[in-house]
């Protein structure tokens, strides 16, 4: 089903989008995209993260044709999104997680079938789509419901459904998990990772939940106020800003503070020393290394490394380029 | 073709789920359709029994077919792409592969044509068994009547659509809208028959697509006008549906190159 592309999925050059806003009674030019070259490959999951108004959702609407560019190129699936819309709409599937692409007042399987009939989908082949679908978004029980009567997490779920009803080769996802309890994200997250190793599906993702970005994603991109400012693994991204690693220890007996372990920093002690926290970079040494000192010191029961947060990270970057 | 055509059906059946506001519909019809029998019938019998080619029996068709029509001839000014445009859920309907611009149309036709279910056939029934009405004699005015009914519906949906898509160089539509209102309803015929007018306004209206929305219709419905005029005038009514169609296309090509999405 799937078309192999040659080429990337994405590529933008130097992409940039200005918005021109009344401020009072002045006009103002707020740039929302601003010299973006970004490059995806067919299979990549992306993560698209960056603050508040960074310029996310404007250069989703970029890639989507549903923006006009006010300055450099954009391709998508191989197609300029502005003068090839329709076409691209073919290879495309976006879940904003803010607007509904179901019809209101419809049930959720009048709304699938529509948009079949929308992308032409044939009888076997919709059918098949829309089983499958409905089986590994567990839409089955609120198939008949009308749309205004689901509950967030029902409508998210019609949501992807319907994105990605037509098989398409990439999947945009704008912010998909706001508002989900941690079931139903956690449910989307195997979803997507379902969704994407059996039909090779390349992923974009926006989103403020880390815990998506951590599952679901290989690569980073991180925008800040219209820009890219990192493009890598998220293993990179906590290198870049030299984020420490937390070790955490459980020993065997109270244990005066371990403030003298070579490359580390002592962070605290719980339960009359019991329990220890101990801050190293990865940059200088390794958790065995450290482990192995420690070993030295006292005799440990149970241990857990923890990782820096991201949003620290980000808040860091952020911090460094103010 | 069939995409289109699914939109229509899906138009349609999601009208057919608010029935009580359909029901409210065909009260306030029935309602107004009275006061305007008392006032137009009032007329015509102070002129002697006729009015500008109306007798009472033509004037109570004229009365309840363009009551009836009211649930599906947008007079009102409101569309959906217009709050499309302004909350910026628009950008959901330019991420399929269809035309904006017919999809809408198609939509707003389904849910017009539905609405003749509940509002426009009761009303017409309700007015015939109330205070009767004059029917055509010619069987040609039926099959020409339901053409220039449906001309009337979609000639509605593609004007005010362009009320609707104005919504991408304006950031509120609703003066639009209201100077819409006021003006179709008048000169669509609602109030008063266009024959009713003065000369000079009566060249107004003509010069807009307002009467071919609904005095067309009526016309040919009610048999009032016949034969190669009342051809002459679904004629007219294909020239504006050709025109407004025309005009939302490039509206909506141009509005698309300004879309600045709003919200999210
Ligand atoms: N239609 C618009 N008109 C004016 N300014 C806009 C418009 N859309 C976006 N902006 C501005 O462009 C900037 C980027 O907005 P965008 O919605 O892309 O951010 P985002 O990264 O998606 O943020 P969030 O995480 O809050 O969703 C913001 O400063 C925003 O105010
Ligand atoms: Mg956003």
């Amino acid at each position: 089903m799937i078309t192999p592309t040659i080429g990337p999925i994405i590529e933008t050059h130097d992409l940039g989008r200005d918005f021109r806003v009344r401020d009072g009674l002045r006009r103002r030019t707020v740039v929302a995209v601003d010299r973006l070259s970004i490059r995806v490959e067919p299979g990549e999951a992306v993560g698209y993260i960056g603050a508040n108004g960074a310029g996310k959702s404007t250069t989703i609407k970029l890639l989507t044709g549903i923006l006009m560019p006010t300055r450099g190129t954009v391709a998508t699936c191989g197609l300029r999104p502005m003068a090839d819309r329709r076409r691209l709409a073919r290879e495309v599937g976006v879940v904003f997680g803010q607007r509904t692409q179901l019809w209101w007042d419809l049930p959720v399987r009048d709304s699938l079938r529509l948009l079949a009939s929308i992308h032409a989908l044939g009888r076997v082949a919709e059918r098949e789509r829309t089983d499958e679908l409905v089986e590994r978004l567990e839409l089955a029980e609120f198939l008949g419901t009308p749309v205004r009567q689901l509950s967030l997490g029902q409508r998210m779920r019609a949501e992807v459904a319907a994105a990605l009803l037509h098989s398409p080769r990439l999947v945009i996802l704008d912010e998909p998990t706001i508002g989900l309890d941690v079931l139903s994200k956690q449910r989307l997250r195997e979803f997507l990772i379902a969704e994407r190793s059996r039909h090779g599906t390349t992923l974009l993702l926006t989103t403020h939940d880390m815990g998506d970005v951590e599952r679901l994603c290989d690569r980073i991109l991180l925008v800040d106020r219209g820009s890219l400012v990192y493009d890598g693994t998220l293993a990179g991204l906590s290198r870049t800003v030299g984020a420490e690693r937390v070790l955490v220890v459980d020993l065997a007996e109270p244990t005066p503070d371990l403030a003298d372990v070579p490359d580390t920093r002592h962070l605290g002690s719980e339960a009359g020393g019991m329990r220890q926290r101990l801050a190293f970079d990865p940059e200088s040494t390794t958790a065995a290394r450290v482990l192995a000192s420690l070993s030295d010191r006292a005799e440990l029961v149970d241990l857990a490394v923890e990782e820096p947060e991201i949003e620290e990270i980000v808040r860091r970057i952020y911090a460094s380029r103010r | 073709m069939r995409t289109y055509l699914r939109l229509f059906v899906a138009g349609f059946r999601r009208q057919s789920t608010y029935r009580l506001a359909a029901f409210g519909g065909l009260v306030a019809n029935t309602a107004f359709g009275l006061l305007k029998v008392a006032l137009l019938f009032a007329a015509v019998r102070t002129s002697g029994g006729e009015l500008a080619g109306y007798d009472v029996a033509m004037m109570s068709s004229y009365i309840w077919i363009s009551q009836g029509m009211l649930g599906s001839v947008n007079l009102t000014g409101r569309t959906e792409i217009a709050d499309r445009i302004r909350t910026g859920d628009v950008a959901v309907d330019f991420l399929r592969p269809l035309d904006v611009h017919l999809a809408s149309v198609t939509t707003e036709v389904g849910r017009a044509v539905f609405a003749l279910i509940p509002r426009g056939i009761p009303s017409v029934v309700i007015g015939a068994l109330l205070v009767g009405m004059a029917v055509p004699e010619d069987p040609w005015a039926y099959p020409l009547g339901a053409v220039s009914l449906l001309l009337g519906i979609v000639v509605s949906a593609t004007t005010v659509y362009l009320v609707g898509v104005s919504g991408f160089w304006l950031l509120e539509t609703r003066g639009v809208a209201l100077l819409y209102m006021v003006v179709s309803g008048f000169l669509a015929g609602l109030f008063v028959p266009i024959a009713l007018f003065p000369d000079w306004l009566r060249l107004v209206a003509t010069a807009t697509p307002f009467p071919a929305m609904m005095m067309y219709p009526v016309d040919v419905l009610s048999g009032r006008v016949g034969g190669a005029a009342a051809v002459g005038l679904v004629a007219l009514q294909v020239l504006w549906l050709v025109l407004t169609v025309a005009a939302g296309q490039l509206a909506t090509r141009a509005g698309r190159r300004r879309l600045e999405v709003q919200g999210g």
